[in-house]
């Protein structure tokens, strides 16, 4: 497998100017001739589209929502991170890079993250112009609060809408482009294969989601931009239609798949409530610019938390890690909670939650302020809970919320498939083993906007255009499988709903691959995994006919897909032999806090796929770290 | 609690506006809802009973489950998103109902909007209107910097305020002429209230006047029943605004180089 990252020479700061200088383009009168296929039409996919066909690609857009503008990009809350310093309190670019590799927990590449970092003033500028209304102050300049991980102010937000409002920004930019005719655009429509021709990306294989068709599309060149992995889990933060059907389907075709044990851990969600529950809901980070997070001192007090007083509670944060408090980096704040519940301190039925406090800061500001902030996260906390946060603290506990890992891709986001690249969270590149608050969106419009608009042309620059046609017989072989597999699952016909096989492996993954994972635990869910999945090839039922709309064939293959892929999720965690960021071995620990190995885990882990029935091989790129000191993260 | 659901079969998108043949209505009987099941919790939970029995799963859109992907909504015993206000489908809880309640399920019906299967619609000519002009003609590059044009707060916050609709289609569904005028007024409303807008103003308020007729959607006769339907609480004032772009495109001549929608010359 050919994993070199194709680092630009040249110092940090220099690397970017020096690759798109050297990389060949594409002269405008031959871009027209190239064809391009976006799948995805999130931060990533739809900014990708959009660009592209400004600079005269022809573009095909996919997305499996009846909308564009319904990619999950559109719930993130909180906000996006910009090294503009307009606080004055001593950002740059420098300390966004440095934040953020620190913050990664020393296991992402440094060139990537500098890029990122930046690129990330341009993202603000780009969508302040195409009228993404982001929050003012009086003075008609941009605001901005702080996020997890940092101790400046760079993160921009539209109240607790943010990524709504960026993604209806690049959906704009998409639609415009649709309406002049350079992107065609086939919602409800699912990516499931991908066509290679002589080694190459040149095209997929989809499904029109209304009609049941199963079309073929050849291109020039393939871009995923299909989100996160985060539903393997069953409950977590993401849609309930988020999934790993396109990234795993090309790692099968050959794509290697890094780090698939990087998952993120958000402290802040609304707990559990009862086996219903279908999803989980977010409260945004921001919320801890103004709310204390807090347990009783004592074990099992259930007092109400107004009649507990200050001396008898526990800001733990504050006490643990005096100098980032309630902003410390998430997968610390999680792991923080989870320990206080295990000492019998959490609060609620369940004993499963820790308070999130607002009684200070609306003394302090006023409850107005404070709505005028949140408004939205407090209307959707007490829709969910029939509780009033202006009143009682929020309760809160940690929930699966971002997947890390991704598709492996090089410096130009192109995976080692020559021809097929990957953008925004379906790729492995920029956060390391911890994701920074608010720099998902970030690097979602970097990828789109402003990275592949010029890798793409270094690529399609060595390829003839248009060359492939869909009569080619690879697409007629792929798609006579992909038709396979539809009438297989329609034709089990077995005792158990797909719903309950998902819920199965989430119970599985949360419970042995979760927040903290060992050695034991790991070995007997890649026991558990495998027999799961056999039995759903024999039990499953799924109802209805294919040539139709049938939403229970298109979860039951994204199931099918999570019950291989979170294999190899387990086969990480277990093969990774030390703490870092999100991923916590118990095995590897100094009193809670995640203890790295450099000398043997200073490596992205790239997993490749042999066949059905062999196991994957794990590949490394190492990685070096030339600009920062490898520390011992600390944030007290 | 025990539920009698009402729900809407229909198994093939409907081509013409007479909807009435194309399904019917299927009586449903739930018997151990939470209070605190949401309501698409609620058709799970059905579904799973259905697919047990070898029937079909009702089909509806969802995706984010959390009021903001703009993907569910169905009309519950004749109101769009059902009886909470500002709320969407997905939001409103069982504790909203009483034990024992019977409730009549049934997709948007608008002309605009075929219904595809069961309670999902066809919403793409939401799309189609904000292709025609709902957007600020800007390509990717290199803009001046963000803060070079300030904002009055004010305006930044009405731009917001009609910037978080999320394109469910209840506006439409409430309406008795199921006019789009509280959709398309948004994003006319979101544009204009701030600089970078208010370039192309008179451009995109008749394309988009000019879009929505086509698309079959009818007009405004001022019921503000799309108002009290909205989960977003977007105010009406956005239709006034809407219809007074609009006059004021209508007598100011439209430029020659503008014809072209987003021109990018
Ligand atoms: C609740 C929540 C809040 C968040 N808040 C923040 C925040 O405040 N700040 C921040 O920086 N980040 C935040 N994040 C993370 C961030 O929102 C996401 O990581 C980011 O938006 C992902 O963008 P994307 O374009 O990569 O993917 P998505 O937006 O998930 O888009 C995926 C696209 O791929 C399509 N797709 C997927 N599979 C297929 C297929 N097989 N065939 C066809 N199409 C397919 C989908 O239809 C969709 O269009 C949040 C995440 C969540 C869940
Ligand atoms: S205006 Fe309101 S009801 Fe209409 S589409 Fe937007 S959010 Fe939905
Ligand atoms: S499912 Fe997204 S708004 Fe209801």
């Amino acid at each position: 497998m050919n994993l070199d990252a194709r680092i630009p020479d040249g110092p940090l700061e220099q690397k970017w100017e020096n690759r798109k200088f050297e990389q060949k383009l594409v002269s405008p009168a031959n871009k027209r001739k190239y064809k391009v296929l976006v799948v995805g039409s999130g931060l990533a996919g739809a900014s990708a589209a959009a660009s592209m066909a400004e600079l005269g690609y022809q573009v095909e857009c996919f997305c499996f929502q009846d909308s564009p503008r319904r990619a999950h990009s559109i719930a993130a809350q909180g906000g996006i991170n910009a090294a503009k310093n307009y606080r004055n309190d001593g950002d740059s670019i420098q300390r966004l890079f440095y934040d953020t590799v620190k913050g990664g927990d020393f296991r992402a590449r440094e060139a990537n993250v500098y890029r990122l970092a930046q690129l990330s003033v341009n993202i603000i500028d780009q969508a302040v112009a195409a009228g993404v209304p982001f929050a003012r102050e009086y003075g008609g300049l941009l605001d901005n609060r702080s996020f997890g991980g940092a101790q400046v102010s760079r993160t921009f937000y539209a109240r607790g809408q943010t990524g709504q409002q960026l993604l209806l920004g690049a959906y704009a930019a998409l639609s415009r482009q649709i309406g002049l005719k350079t992107v065609k655009m086939f919602p409800r429509t699912e990516m499931l294969d991908l066509v290679l021709v002589d080694g190459h990306a040149k095209g997929i294989v989809v499904r029109d989601l209304e009609t049941g068709e199963i079309r073929s599309h050849a291109a020039d060149a393939v871009v995923l931009a299909t989100g996160g992995y985060g539903p393997v889990f069953y409950l977590s933060t993401n849609a309930k239609g988020c999934n790993v059907t396109a990234t795993w389907r090309a790692h099968k075709r050959g794509a290697g798949f890094a780090n698939p044990c990087y998952t993120q851990i958000h402290p802040t969600c609304i707990p559990v409530s009862g086996d219903h529950q279908s999803k989980l809901t977010l409260m945004s980070e921001s919320l801890r610019n103004d709310g204390r997070i807090w347990v009783p001192m004592k074990p099992s007090d259930k007092r109400k938390p107004a009649d507990i007083p200050d001396a008898e509670r526990d800001y733990y944060l504050e006490r643990k890690y005096p100098s980032y408090g309630n902003l410390a980096p998430r997968d610390i704040a999680s792991r923080a909670a989870m320990t206080v519940c295990e000492e019998g301190r959490g609060i609620g039925d369940t004993g499963l939650g820790v308070f999130l406090d607002f009684r200070d800061s609306i003394q302090r500001v006023g409850k107005q302020a404070i709505a005028a902030k949140y408004g939205n996260l407090f209307h959707m906390y007490a829709k969910i809970t029939a509780e009033d946060p202006y009143a009682q603290p929020m309760r809160i506990f940690p929930a699966v919320h971002y997947t890390m890992g991704g598709l492996w891709v090089d410096y130009d986001l192109q995976s080692n498939v020559p021809g097929l690249f990957v953008l925004g969270e379906a790729n492995f590149s920029d956060h390391g083993s911890n994701r920074l608050g608010a720099s998902a969106l970030m690097q979602g419009l970097a990828d789109g906007y402003f990275v592949i608009p010029y890798t793409i042309g270094g690529y399609l620059a060595g390829q003839k255009a248009g060359a492939i046609k869909p009569d080619h017989p690879e697409f007629g072989k792929i798609a006579a499988g992909v038709r396979d597999m539809t009438k297989r699952l329609l034709a089990i016909n077995g005792k158990r709903t797909v719903d309950d096989f998902h819920k199965a492996l989430g119970k599985i993954m949360w419970s042995k691959c979760g927040m903290s994972r060992n050695e034991k635990g790991l070995n007997e869910a890649l026991r558990e995994i495998p027999a799961l999945r056999a039995e759903f090839w024999q039990d499953v039922k799924v109802v209805g006919s294919e040539m139709t709309m049938n939403q229970s064939l298109e979860r039951a293959g994204r199931v099918a897909d999570f019950l291989e892929f979170g294999e190899l999720l387990c086969r990480d965690a277990l093969e990774r032999r030390e703490s870092c960021g999100g991923h916590f071995r118990e095995e590897w620990q100094d009193g809670g806090e995640a203890k790295r190995d450099d000398v043997n885990f200073c490596h992205v882990a790239v997993w490749e796929h042999r066949g059905e029935g062999q196991p994957p091989v794990r590949h490394q790129e190492p990685l070096a770290f030339d600009n920062v000191h490898l520390a011992v993260r600390s944030y007290k | 609690m025990r539920i009698s659901l009402h729900i809407w079969r229909q198994s093939k998108k409907s081509t013409k506006a007479n909807f009435k043949q194309d399904g019917k209505m299927v009586r449903y009987q739930l018997d151990h809802v939470s209070p605190d099941m949401s309501f698409l919790e609620m058709l799970d939970v059905l579904n799973e009973q259905l697919t047990k029995k070898g029937e079909e799963p009702v089909a509806f859109d969802h995706d984010c489950r959390e009021g903001v992907c703009g993907s569910c909504g169905v009309m519950i015993d004749g109101e769009a998103h059902g009886p909470e206000s500002g709320t969407t489908t997905c939001q409103l809880h069982m504790r909203s109902f009483r034990d024992g309640a019977e409730i009549w399920v049934e997709p948007w019906r608008a002309a605009a909007f075929p219904v595809v299967k069961d309670l999902v619609v066809d919403r793409s000519a939401f799309d189609r209107v904000v292709q025609s002009g709902a957007f600020i003609s800007v390509n990717t590059g290199a803009p001046q910097d963000a803060n070079a044009i300030p904002v009055p707060k004010a305006d930044a916050d009405r731009a917001f305020d009609a910037a978080t609709c999320i394109g469910c289609g209840a506006c439409v569904a409430a309406c008795k002429n199921a006019s789009a005028m509280l959709f398309v007024g948004a994003k006319v409303s979101h544009f204009l209230h701030l600089p970078q807008g208010r370039v192309e103003r008179e451009q995109r308020a008749r394309h988009l006047v000019a879009a929505m007729d086509q698309e079959g959607f009818g007009n405004c006769t001022n019921q503000n029943e799309c108002e009290a339907a909205c989960p977003k609480e977007i105010p009406v004032r956005v239709i006034a605004e809407m219809n007074r772009e609009f006059v004021r495109a209508k007598v100011r001549q439209e430029p020659v180089s503008s014809k072209r929608v987003g021109g990018d010359g």
